[in-house]
């Protein structure tokens, strides 16, 4: 039989439920669970920033100087790299253009200098602009021994790589915390359907309908995940500003509040996110379970 | 009603043809051999607005054979007809709004224990979208007829078990079914408590309502005679 209740219940609650879903519990996890999303959400947006501006300053081109200005080995040079898996040209870059490039920083005098003394250069355009790989920067080095390769682009690459997996791995991180989430509800649903069984037979006995029991666990149900989430949302926010403010001079936003780059349309959504959530899954687990039932 | 259906060219509400029940097996008790049936090979036919008493020794089938009318178990074999619906045809999501139309006093009462009183009474008229006004009327008239006017905001855990079934004859009749069934409705009350309950029976019946009553007690059965379905070992062996 059920436990009889020694006070009234406050309003209306046929089934008792501000007694049997792990009230405190319950919030308290869910919350947990929206601090961490709020985390990976934060974390996410971060490294989107961090891989979208490196990704920008990422040409896809690799300048190699040759060791000397003989035009055989240049030539021999050129067409070796231009081989090269993941190349997509190979060209030399012309005295007068290279002139033009360096009258900033040496003067307009430069034009006379002898070519001889001008360095010989040669710009690959690689197939790929998120990364010179590895084994490219191998076969460069030993196509042309001596030469030296501009790798600016390798460093940004990886750098592109790594925060855009960063950003795919706090995503992963948000479903997972979801899945948990809905795994936490769908327990403490069975749990607060063993505690109310009978109470749930007298209802639908009377001629409750399947979705209006469900409506009545999934009601408070969101309503505990959505208080729960806020609050943990709302506790995570001081953690953010400050992962933000770390994380300023990478993304080049120096100036400006911390608080004002946090993903504020994500975590507004955050609450009643999980309180729709829980409702979904409270509603599944009770119409599922209620089939049982003629 | 459904066209062609037996019990609206009859004027039936209940319609029975070769019902049987049988629970399935307990899981933990390990008895062998299959488990006898609680109902067998009923058939009979109520009509509407009549009034029955169920009989039979104990552990006949009388609460078996409301559980089946009151559409909280369905039949193992035959044809069960309520309201016009062979409730083996009728889709599941359409049991609930006929469930409405039944009122049902269980042998043990079954209140729901968060609830007062009146909540409890006011569930039926709650479920049917009755307007709050009615239903503080409707539910303090109905508590007043079965002399719970002062335990109104009482939960059901400190009510005495006559006080309890009173309580759920007035949730069961609250709503006005077409069809009511009680289960020793009179069980734990006193003879003047006994005669006020089956009054209220009486009047329901008067006004149309189609009953059927469950009870060991033939003091009452001898006051108000009626026809009578005889059940014995899940068998009906008299009827009338
Ligand atoms: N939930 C159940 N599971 C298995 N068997 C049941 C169940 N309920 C009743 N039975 C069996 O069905 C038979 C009929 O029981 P039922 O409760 O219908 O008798 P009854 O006529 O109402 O008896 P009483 O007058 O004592 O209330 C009994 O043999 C009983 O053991
Ligand atoms: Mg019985």
């Amino acid at each position: 039989m059920v436990d009889a209740p020694t006070s009234l219940p406050r309003g209306r609650d046929p089934l008792g439920l501000r007694h049997a879903l792990a009230d405190r519990l319950l919030p308290a996890l869910v919350g947990a669970m929206a601090m961490l999303a709020a985390l990976a959400l934060t974390a996410a947006e971060g490294a989107g920033v961090l891989a979208s501006r490196w990704r920008g300053e990422l040409t896809g081109i690799v300048t190699v100087q040759m060791p000397d200005t003989d035009p055989a080995r240049a030539a021999a040079a050129l067409a070796s790299l231009a081989a090269l898996p993941g190349v997509a040209s190979a060209r030399p870059i012309a005295p007068e253009r290279l002139a033009a490039l360096l009258t900033p920083w040496l003067g307009p005098n430069m034009a006379g200098l002898p070519e001889q003394l001008l360095p010989s250069l040669i710009e690959l355009r690689l197939t790929t602009s998120s990364s010179v790989p590895e084994a490219l920067a191998a076969q460069l080095a030993a196509a042309v021994p001596g030469a030296a390769v501009e790798w600016q682009g390798l460093w940004l690459g990886r750098l592109v790589a790594l925060s855009d997996n960063l950003r795919r791995i706090a995503l992963s991180v948000l479903l997972l915390v979801a899945g948990v989430a809905v795994a936490v509800v769908v327990v403490a649903v069975q749990a607060g359907i063993a505690a109310r069984r009978d109470s749930i037979a007298i209802l639908h006995g009377i001629g409750a309908t399947d979705g209006a029991i469900a409506g009545r666990f999934a009601g408070r149900i969101a309503w505990l995940a959505g208080t729960g989430a806020l609050a943990g949302t709302l506790l995570a926010l001081p953690l953010l500003v400050g992962l933000v403010g770390l994380a300023a001079p990478l993304t080049g936003a120096v100036q400006g509040a911390p608080w004002a780059r946090l993903p504020w349309l994500g975590l507004v959504v955050l609450p009643p996110g999980a309180a729709l959530l829980g409702w979904s899954a409270a509603q599944a687990t009770l119409r599922l379970w209620l089939q049982r039932l003629p | 009603m459904a066209p062609g259906s037996w019990t609206g060219m009859l004027g039936a509400m209940i319609r029975l043809a070769e019902v049987g029940l049988r629970y399935a097996a307990p899981a933990l008790t390990g008895q062998p051999g299959p488990v006898p049936d609680a109902l067998r090979d009923l058939s009979c036919i109520l009509p509407t607005g009549s009034f029955h008493w169920l009989l039979g020794p104990s552990g006949a089938g009388k609460s078996s054979l409301l559980a089946l009318l009151h559409l909280a178990l369905r039949p193992s074999r035959g044809e069960l007809e309520i309201f016009g619906h062979r409730i083996r045809e009728t889709p599941r999501a359409a049991l609930p709004a006929l469930r409405r139309r039944i009122g049902m006093v269980p042998q043990d009462s079954r209140l729901l224990p968060y609830l007062t009183v009146f909540d409890n009474v006011a569930l039926p008229l709650r479920l049917a979208g009755v307007a709050e006004a009615q239903i503080r009327a409707d539910v303090t008239e109905m508590l007043d007829w079965v002399g719970l006017a002062t335990k109104t905001m009482t939960l059901p855990a400190a009510l005495s078990g006559g006080e309890q079934q009173r309580a759920a004859l007035a949730r069961a009749v609250v709503a006005r079914p077409a069809l009511l069934l009680a289960d020793e409705p009179t069980g734990n009350l006193d003879l003047p408590q006994a005669r006020r309950v089956l009054a209220l029976l009486r009047e329901m019946h008067r006004l149309g309502t189609t009953i059927v009553v469950a009870t060991h007690a033939a003091t009452l059965i001898e006051e108000y005679p009626a026809p009578a379905l005889y059940l014995q070992e899940g068998a009906l062996i008299a009827h009338g």
